[in-house]
């Protein structure tokens, strides 16, 4: 088929990946727009299949469909609380697709060099495309694909170790390596000197060094950060997979792949910035893992946790009209979505203004809490962001903190030594009560003090979520 | 262990610290209950009634203390009251322990742990046993009551076919519980309602009652009711000047004064001078709460009513809540039991006096033959600091100009990154070829509209963004397709790898984006 029926496929593509990310914007657009990334990326493959340089297409099908049936196995399997980790899993399959890839491109560059003249000349596909390049452009490829290698390592062992951590196989704990960021840096040096050593000779070697340095920037820096910052880390290996891809595109001189990674690039790019500013924390100090150091002693925490049973809850709830309820990631680690759907209904049945307030890093993924409510059939109109209630929450009879710590972390803004000095937070302390649930007593996720649990309007409701909630159901019908 | 209540000794005193519903629960924290006959009879409650509760009732006092181990009751005890105690006996009551030191060193003497209700510690944990806050509470609301009573007029304005009445114009002074209690039933009978007191941090609560605060024209450094527990202190002679100033002007269009001003261990301050109940109209009515420390105002008679020279009734009362004895009773005998469920952590009936607990190391005035009166000063401190002062307010001149430096600094940013992206682009251009160029035009473009339209993505859809964007990414595979046709085996066999892991992506990443999708429902 002609070059130009593929070439006109890629657009149509293109178009519809970027309604597809655009559609997004809304709960119900975004089931269309879902839609039409589906049919532009059947679109792109089957006009890359009939389109020119491809070969092999009944091995190709072959191999979709197989890939196809576990992708579908996977994707209807997942709990929604699993989703991190299928999301980090998948980025480290795009990852390890792009090293392969610029492998590959890598492999054939060295024939198409070796032939003659001749034999060039016949040459169709891929290598056909490599045969008509001159001098700069080959230097030029080479670099392409050298980044294409690079990045793809770095987001497949990144990925790896993000996987791990959130599906708890791996200590979620910042951990590293004697040397630290040295290592890191002599590692992107390392790679550097590959890169001129490759650009200069061709060959493997260099090449091989350099997939090796990276795969171990992958893994090294992503074990260095902890488990709180784990949002930004997924929607990092996020971006790095389409910057990856953008890389391969222009190593192949094919537009699609490059609009593409970059949409996916930027997607990821934002995203982590928003999470980032959602934890008043700069991109380079996430990276660099761990929280910053504190420049004095926190304030003392004074007075003492005060527990309630679900005698009391359920007494406070019945009286109350307005009640807001702040999920975390406790809530995902007991399933307890369920039964905070149910109580919401019951509660709301009884004319009690119900609302969600979630924030932006609540959870190991973006959006990761919006996702489990929905799961559970909790309305999404109820469910609010942190500026659309923080201001309501004086005017609320109770606040419900279910498996949130830091989020919830009233230093944030009264002690600036604190380590989360500045984060925005959930401020639930203003509520006319406060019930914590939560396993027992101890620091959350990053190990930071709560003096929320010491106010005098908080109570805390020890025990397990999930069971925790299912007593209260029992008390209110 | 058994709990006992007698009747108040007291001439005219109708509570009782025991009622059948604290009995009730009481007996729910593992006590037996006794109660000497008649105690409940004057608030309303007969001995049947206890009897139906489960509690003993016994004939006599001397009977009562014998049998049981606690002994709750509301009055200071009399020395008789405090002779029959043995022991290890608790005994729970007022006490008044600042002015009764020969009272509490012969409670010590013989071994009695004694709380006192009103040492209970202001803090957010004990205002369920704050019986000093119920009983202003009843204080409170019967002082407007009164008042009314021997007022003779409307609290209330009305225009009626037989004439238009004014509404009485009513001044709280002190607004600390007896005084909000007045001020909302003042304002709920429909008078107009003033209110002054001496912490200017209050003025909130007031307000949120329905009244006027008075403010003063004085300027001072207020000190922090905070510091003080919540109660108010001495002022400043120039302070008291100027609040006499204003009363002074107030007074002639008051129909109603109500003060309750009070400052603890002191005598009361004297607020409403002779000259001030002069200037009032005939028919006007005074109730001083704080007739029992010598009164607001020099005139009021402790216990007893009086009508001055020009009219003014000046009401000194100090057993208000005994007036409404069913009322207070019920308050304070919850009181009594709170202060028993703090005493009985374990529910087994068994006290556990525990002197660590801020609350009941703060209400006991003696324990194990020790007077342990004054206690130290409780660890938290729960009173709402007062109010820092607000973030000054900015004129529009000031916000039009921060709002424009604001453009300004856009703009110069704006400005700046297209200058520095022109100029690589430009760097870039000048030493690559020009097939290059294209896909990095491409490249550029794509980038820019991805910024422009993620920015618009909904918080709540991130975790589908990123599984819709984790599909698409696996667009790697088109170029695995192209590569996978041409070349050696190792290449197909890379190829055909790399096929099958975005095969895997593509369906696994829309698919779950699907299934995310469909949850979300509208309510």
């Amino acid at each position: 088929m002609e070059f130009g029926f593929t070439t006109a496929a890629y657009v149509v593509a293109a178009v519809l990946f970027i309604l597809s990310l655009g559609g997004l914007s809304g709960q119900e657009s975004a089931k269309r727009a879902v839609w039409y990334g589906i049919v532009g990326m059947a679109l792109a493959v089957a006009a890359t299949l009939v389109g020119p340089g491809a070969g092999l297409w009944l091995l190709s099908i072959i191999l979709i469909a197989g890939g196809g049936v576990i992708g579908y196995i996977v994707a209807t399997r997942v709990q929604m609380t699993e989703m991190p980790q299928l999301v980090a899993a998948m980025h480290s399959l795009v990852g390890l697709a792009a090293v392969f890839v610029g492998l590959i491109a890598h492999i054939e560059l060295g024939r198409v060099m070796a032939m003659g003249e001749a034999e060039r000349a016949v040459l169709d596909g891929f290598a056909g495309l490599l045969a008509h390049k001159t001098g700069v452009e080959i230097n030029i490829l080479r670099v392409e694909l050298f980044l294409g290698i690079f990045i793809g390592a770095v987001t497949f062992t990144g990925s790896v170790v993000a996987y791990g951590k959130l599906a708890g196989k791996l200590s979620s704990n910042a951990s590293k390596l004697p040397g630290g960021h040295m290592l890191n840096a002599g590692a992107a040096a390392l790679s550097l000197i590959c890169l001129i050593w490759y650009f200069n000779t061709g060959g493997f070697f260099p090449l091989f060094v350099m997939t090796l340095a990276a795969l171990f920037i992958g893994y090294h820096l992503i074990m260095g950060i902890g488990g709180a910052d784990m949002p930004v880390v997924v929607s990092m290996l996020n971006s790095y997979s389409g910057w990856a891809a953008a890389a391969i595109g222009f190593s192949l001189g094919n537009d699609l792949l490059i609009v593409v990674g970059a949409l996916v690039g930027s997607s990821g790019a934002i995203l982590s910035y928003i999470m980032c500013k959602a934890m008043n924390r700069s991109f380079v100090s996430v990276i660099l893992g761990g929280f910053g150091g504190s420049t004095g002693p926190a304030m003392e925490v004074e007075g003492e946790q005060i527990a309630i049973d679900a005698d009391g809850v359920a007494t406070a709830l019945d009286e109350a009209d307005s009640i807001v309820i702040i999920p975390g990631y406790g809530m995902a680690v007991a399933q307890a979505q369920q039964a905070v759907s149910e109580l919401t209904k019951r509660l709301r049945d009884k004319g009690k203004n119900v609302r969600f307030a979630i924030h932006p890093v609540a959870g190991r993924l973006p959006g990761h809490m919006n996702v489990l409510l929905a799961e559970a059939k909790v309305p999404y109109d109820i469910v609010l962001e942190m500026d659309e209630i923080n201001d309501d929450f004086p005017e609320t009879d109770v606040a419900i903190v279910i498996g949130s710590n830091d989020i919830v972390n009233p230093a944030a803004q009264e002690d600036p030594n604190s380590p989360i000095a500045g984060m925005p937070v959930l401020e639930c302390w203003k509520a006319k009560q406060v019930f914590v649930s939560k396993r027992g007593q101890g620091t959350g996720y990053s190990g930071i003090e709560n003096p929320l649990f010491y106010k005098e309007n908080t109570r805390m409701f020890y025990g397990d979520a999930k069971e925790s909630l299912n007593k209260l159901l029992g008390l209110i019908s | 262990m058994k709990i006992g209540t007698p009747k108040e000794v007291l001439e005219g005193e109708a509570r009782v610290a025991m009622t059948p519903d604290s009995a009730r629960q009481l007996q729910k924290l593992g006590y037996d209950c006794v109660i000497e006959t008649g105690a409940g009879a004057l608030a309303g409650f007969s001995d049947a009634l206890y009897k139906e509760a489960g509690v003993e009732v016994v004939k006599t006092a001397a009977a009562l203390f014998k049998a049981s181990d606690i002994v709750a009751k509301v009055r200071v005890p009399t020395e008789a009251e405090v002779k029959r105690l043995t022991e290890g006996q608790t005994l729970i009551s007022f006490f008044n322990p600042a002015a009764n030191e020969p009272l509490m060193t012969l409670a010590a003497s013989k071994g009695a742990n004694v709380i006192a209700m009103e040492m209970v510690p202001r803090i957010s944990r004990a205002q369920k046993m704050d019986a000093l806050s119920s009983m202003a509470n009843i204080a409170g609301y019967r002082a407007v009551i009164e008042a009314g009573n021997n007022f003779g007029r409307f609290f209330t304005g009305q225009i009626t076919a037989a004439g238009k009445v004014p509404p009485a114009k009513v001044l709280v002074v002190g607004a600390g519980v007896a005084g909000l209690a007045a001020i909302g039933t003042s304002t709920s009978l429909g008078a107009i309602t003033y209110a002054f007191d001496v912490r200017p941090e209050v003025a909130e609560q007031v307000e949120s009652m329905g009244a006027e605060f008075v403010y003063l024209d004085f300027e001072e450094e207020q000190q922090d009711g905070a510091a003080t527990g919540g109660y108010a202190a001495v002022s400043s002679p120039e302070f008291a000047a100027a609040q006499l100033a204003k009363f002074r002007e107030l007074a002639p269009e008051m129909d109603i004064v109500i003060t309750t001003a009070l400052i603890p261990n002191r005598e009361a301050p004297e607020l409403w001078t002779e000259d001030m109940v002069k200037s009032m109209k005939p028919g006007s009515v005074i109730v001083d709460l704080a007739a029992e420390k010598g009164g607001n105002c020099k005139l009021t008679v402790m216990d007893e009513k009086i009508v001055t020279d020009n009219g003014v009734t000046i009401i000194g009362y100090t057993d208000f809540p005994s007036r409404m004895a069913a009322q207070s009773s019920t308050l304070y005998a919850t009181n009594i039991r709170h202060m028993m469920t703090d005493l009985t952590p374990e529910k087994d009936g068994q006290i556990n006096h525990n002197m660590e607990d801020d609350v009941i190391r703060g209400a006991t005035v003696t324990f194990d033959k020790e007077i342990t009166f004054p206690p130290p000063p409780p660890k938290i401190k729960a009173i709402a600091a007062q109010k820092k002062e607000a973030p000054k307010e900015l004129t529009p001149e000031e916000k039009r100009a921060q709002e424009t430096a604001a453009f300004k600094a856009q703009t110069k940013q704006q400005v700046g990154l297209l200058a520095i992206g022109g100029a690589l682009l430009l760097a870039v251009g000048l030493v690559a070829p020009a097939s290059f160029m294209q896909h990095f035009i491409v490249f550029v473009l794509s980038v820019f509209i991805g910024f422009q339209v993620i920015w618009g993505v909904a918080h709540s859809l991130h975790t589908p963004l990123m599984a819709v964007t984790n599909a698409i990414s696996s667009i790697i595979i088109l170029g695995a397709l192209m590569q996978i046709g041409s070349g050696s085996a190792l290449v197909i066999l890379l190829a055909a790898l790399s096929v099958f892991m975005a095969g895997i992506n593509i369906f696994g990443g829309f698919l779950v984006t699907r299934r995310m999708l469909a949850m979300f429902q509208k309510s």
